[in-house]
């Protein structure tokens, strides 16, 4: 079975179906006129759906197929494109990547039912999100530096549509932000691919990782990758786009944001800042250290203070990719495992709270935190739910978010115990800021009027809410389902850099 | 020089005197037309299939492989066939495009078409050159049709000063180029490239100020800072579909022509014109991408974009290498389809009262016209060279061959510029899909439409295959100088 699944372009087929249905609703749209559009219009939800959950249907065929105890690359393909130059399309997965396809394709589904009730120009959006899937999965499948280059950039363009065309009331400026500010740590990224193209004459990521890079060239390249990712994570002090970002953008626009685009930075750390500097990374990990603790209690205290829900979660989103950073940087099988769990489990947790925002604005089209209070009168089961990832957000042990933290924080504590014990402040100031929320939002007195006739979640929410609780306690309780999947591939990281440091220091 | 070597000599020359006798024959044609709408509507599609004959003419007619004729005055290699068919090719969209718009603006004069291949029969020149005063023909053959274009709407202020303005700084420009020659000739004792090349093993100081002034005059031609002042009061001044031809095959001659002179004349002297062409670069890019983040007339946007654009052609030619230049080949060539697009959106911003040319125009495109609207933002984002586009390969390649150069802080400055210009391309996308629709365009012409079409589908659609356009630079490069 696995070997008849291993030898189909699968990866491809995942990559690229969002697309192919993106450019089927295209064509529609310029064929139906009239009262044929009108029914495209209905019907594009529906065409979208359907394309996300193949997609996802296809990841399970992948994970399916994957085997555990391989570290190195499967479903490996290879094409010509631009080969006389030495790129090529190349794909394959990890351990380390192939479990953000399944979160990516899995959250997918969500944000297109979460998108139902949009009315405004919903052909564009539907093909809008369908190209950004492809370009997400592109970005976790792509063994060639250019072809990730292309991946990793080429999301901005439907997401600054995204935010643009389909956000709040700030819309162009979050746009502009978001897209000019990742752009500009990306290109310095691009020159240092361009630094490592011609040295090794390719831009296969797999024979990269097998390229010694003098420990000079590698400082000046990990600082360039560090630029972009850096940005991307967001990391403090470049993390300043992403509360415009999200506040403006729409709640699916939301979810991706804090659900996948964010794990494209630490995807790169891991990807290539470690193997492919390991020197370098290994001399920058005490300021990565730094600026995750800093970012963490930092945006931490910062959340506590935010009066629009959105912001306060995007916030918390920017201290818990700190504690990510630091699992990365400690490089330690503990910490780098903890940081993909903590990603894969922000990347439910995170969406599934952006959602629960969702929820209210759509009902009452604010985000005030003053605004609300005693919903837990009128919505128990949404006060439920907002409770149950609330608590996941803090890190409650059974859920997802546990798991997470305390494997990074355990995994740096062998390497850095002051890192270990900054983060763990920041682990009680989110239960301030998170329960702080909660309590404003949702317990206390109804008091404003215009919530009297509020409901309570409907089923199109039940829907998109079960898979997460779902994923965010199975986690919770089960974590070997993760790290049994990233086991292999992590050690092998593990060994390669210690082996290219003691190389180095011999 | 025997009959045999004069037809040898004159096969060569085939692409351009096909292109010269049948314009003189159009020419002539063209009188004997009553009614001038009528003529035009018959010489200009004759102009095309005469540019697609000369297109032909230079792939199959002549002989492949390098050759030169007239006592070295004249070559035909890869090099200019590459050029030559990528000129050729813009030169007959650019007639494409402009007989409706003459049309419906009661410009349809049948010299137009004309004035266009004699243009295209200048750039035959330039690319071919290799003699200063092959050269300077070239650019004075193309010029003098350009300047003539510039005004072609005699009628209209804008258009008789952007066609006198650009004639005077024209004209200057000539003046150091050709001064610049006559210091190469004096200090080489040759006009030739191929003695010149010898004599600039040891170049002395005068002739590298006369390659100085000869770099200024083509600098002006290709609208490089500082010689770009002309740029955007011309481009607004012309009548659109002109504006389009001078963003694009013209370009493209006179940056061949520059990198041309300044690898095989001046090759082994490269140390000493490094530096002034990545200046020349990095202030190009700088002036393109500020100048353009404050315009409102989309012309004027395009005429910064080129002048960007222009900085990182400029950039490949520092890399003073093979890979250097058929970086800038592939890049030009990418380019210009995307500015062929764009263009072709541009002649579409046509309300029932005539031709609109405000930024702000584009409003809510993407609802009142989504077909243009996906086509201005595919060929926006390949001119900002921004990823999945196809233009972002060619600045790639510019990069690498920049970087293969050692010139990591013109690659540096190169890439945070281009953030810079993403910035003011981003903005068109904005308007286009951001905003909600205020002026309503008539339906554009079917070629206008179609050229917009196909352009905007390219700049995805080439991805998987633009490798055959780095295929085909790289061959028409490899082993020249």
């Amino acid at each position: 079975m696995s070997e008849i699944v291993q030898s189909l372009p699968l990866l491809s087929a995942i990559t690229f179906l969002p697309t192919a249905v993106a450019v089927f609703l295209v064509g529609l749209k310029f064929l139906m006129r009239g009262e044929d559009s009108k029914a495209l219009e209905k019907n594009a939800k529906g065409v979208a759906l359907f394309a996300t959950l193949a997609t996802f249907g296809l990841s399970i065929l992948l994970i399916a197929g994957f085997d555990t105890a391989d570290p190195g690359f499967q479903f490996v393909e290879e094409l010509e494109w631009f080969s006389a130059f030495g790129m090529g399309y190349r794909m394959g997965v990890d351990g380390i990547s192939v479990l953000f396809v399944l979160l990516t394709t899995f959250l997918m589904p969500i944000c297109i039912i979460a998108s139902w009730r949009i009315e405004k120009r919903v052909v564009d959006y539907m093909i809008a999100f369908l190209i950004l899937e492809t370009l997400m999965l592109g970005v976790f499948c792509a063994l060639d530096l250019i072809l990730f280059y292309i991946f990793f950039e080429g999301g901005l363009i439907p997401m600054f549509l995204i935010i643009g065309v389909w956000g709040g009331a700030n819309r162009v400026y979050a746009a502009f932000k978001f897209f000019l500010y990742t752009l500009l740590g990306s290109v310095l990224m691009l020159v240092a691919m361009i630094a490592m193209f011609l040295q090794a004459g390719t831009t296969d990521i797999t024979v990269l990782m097998e390229t010694p890079f003098l420990r000079e060239a590698q400082i000046w390249m990990w600082l360039a990758f560090f630029a972009s990712f850096a940005v991307k994570m967001p990391m403090w002090p470049v993390h300043t786009w992403l509360p415009d970002a999200h506040v403006e953008a729409p709640t699916a626009g939301s979810v991706i944001l804090a659900g996948v685009l964010l794990k494209l930075g630490g995807y790169g750390f891991l990807r290539f800042s470690i193997p492919m500097f390991p020197e370098a990374s290994a001399y920058f990990a005490p300021l990565v250290f730094v600026l995750s603790v800093i970012a963490i209690i930092y945006t931490s205290l910062v959340a506590f203070r935010q009066t629009d829900i959105k912001k306060l979660i995007a916030y918390s989103s920017v201290a818990h990719m700190g504690f990510v950073t630091m699992g990365i940087f400690a490089m330690t099988q503990l910490g780098v495992q903890g940081a993909i769990f903590q990603m894969l489990s922000h990347g439910l947790i995170s969406g599934a709270l952006f959602l629960c925002v969702g929820v209210i604005y759509d009902r009452m089209h604010t985000r005030e935190i003053a605004f609300y209070g005693g919903l837990v009168h009128r919505m128990p089961v949404y006060a439920a739910v907002f409770a149950l990832f609330a608590l996941a957000n803090v890190g409650l042990p059974g859920t997802s978010g546990f798991v997470g933290e305390i494997m990074t924080m355990a995994g740096t504590f062998q390497v850095s115990a002051l890192a270990a014990a900054g983060a763990a402040v920041g682990v009680i100031l989110s239960a301030v800021y998170m329960l702080t929320v909660y309590r404003n939002v949702v317990f206390g007195e109804l008091v404003n009027e215009k919530l009297s006739a509020i409901t309570d979640m409907n089923r199109r929410e039940w829907l998109m809410f079960t898979p997460l609780v779902i994923g965010t306690l199975v986690l919770g309780f089960f974590s070997t389902l993760i790290t049994d999947v990233t086991a292999a591939s992590v050690d092998l990281l593990i060994e390669n850099y210690q082996a290219a440091l003691a190389a180095a220091q011999n | 020089m025997t009959a045999s070597s004069l037809t040898a000599d004159l096969t060569l020359l085939a692409p351009e005197l096909i292109l010269a006798i049948g314009a003189m024959a159009l020419l002539m044609a063209g009188v004997f037309f009553k009614d001038e709408a009528r003529a035009a509507r018959f010489i200009g599609p004759a102009g095309v299939v005469l540019l697609v004959i000369g297109l032909a003419a230079a792939s199959y007619l002549v002989p492949a492989g390098v050759a030169t004729a007239f006592g070295g005055a004249f070559v035909f290699d890869p090099l200019a066939l590459f050029s030559k068919v990528a000129i050729f090719g813009a030169a007959a969209l650019a007639i494409l495009l402009a007989m409706p718009y003459l049309r419906d603006e009661r410009l349809a004069r049948f010299e137009y078409a004309i004035l266009v291949v004699l243009a295209a029969v200048g750039m035959g020149m330039m690319v071919s050159a290799n003699d200063l005063i092959a050269m300077y023909m070239g650019v004075e053959l193309q010029s003098l049709a350009l300047y003539v274009l510039a005004a072609f709407n005699r009628d209209s202020l804008r258009a008789s000063e952007a066609g006198l303005k650009y004639f005077v700084l024209g004209a200057l420009s000539s003046g150091m180029l050709l001064y610049g020659a006559s210091l190469v000739y004096g200090f080489t004792g040759a006009t030739g490239f191929a003695e010149i090349a010898i004599a600039a093993q040891e170049p002395s100081v005068g002739l590298i100020f006369g390659l100085v002034f000869v770099i200024c005059g083509l600098a002006f031609k290709v609208s490089a800072a500082p010689f770009h002042m002309w740029t955007p009061d011309v481009y607004e001044g012309s009548p659109t579909p002109v504006t389009a031809f001078f963003a694009t095959a013209p370009k493209m001659a006179a940056m061949v022509l520059l990198a041309r002179v300044l690898l095989e004349p001046f090759g082994a002297a490269s140390d000493q014109w490094v530096q002034v062409i990545s200046i020349i670069a990095v202030l190009s890019m700088a002036v393109g991408a500020f100048g353009a983040l404050t315009q409102q007339n989309i012309k004027r946007l395009m005429a910064y974009s080129s002048i960007g654009n222009m900085g990182y052609a400029l950039v490949a030619i520092s890399a003073a290498s093979e890979t250097g230049l058929w970086a800038l080949l592939a890049f030009l060539v990418l380019y210009m389809i995307s500015v062929i697009g764009a263009f072709g959106v541009i002649l579409a911003m046509r309300t029932a009262e005539g031709m609109v040319e405000q930024v702000d125009d584009l409003a809510g495109l993407a609802q009142s016209r989504p077909g243009l609207a996906w086509a201005m933002t595919g060929v926006m984002f390949s001119i900002g060279g921004l990823p999945f586009m196809v233009g972002f390969f060619g600045k790639l390649f510019v990069f690498y061959a920049a970087l293969q150069a050692g010139l990591l802080w013109l690659v540096i400055i190169a890439a945070l510029m281009s953030v810079v210009a993403a910035a003011y391309y981003l903005r068109v996308v904005k308007v286009i899909w951001f905003g909600e629709p205020t002026a309503r365009f008539v339906n554009p012409a079917f070629t206008t439409g179609t050229i917009a079409n196909l352009a905007g589908l390219a700049s995805v659609v080439l991805v998987p295959v633009a490798a055959l356009v780095f295929l085909w630079a790289r061959g028409s490069v490899t082993g020249l100088f």
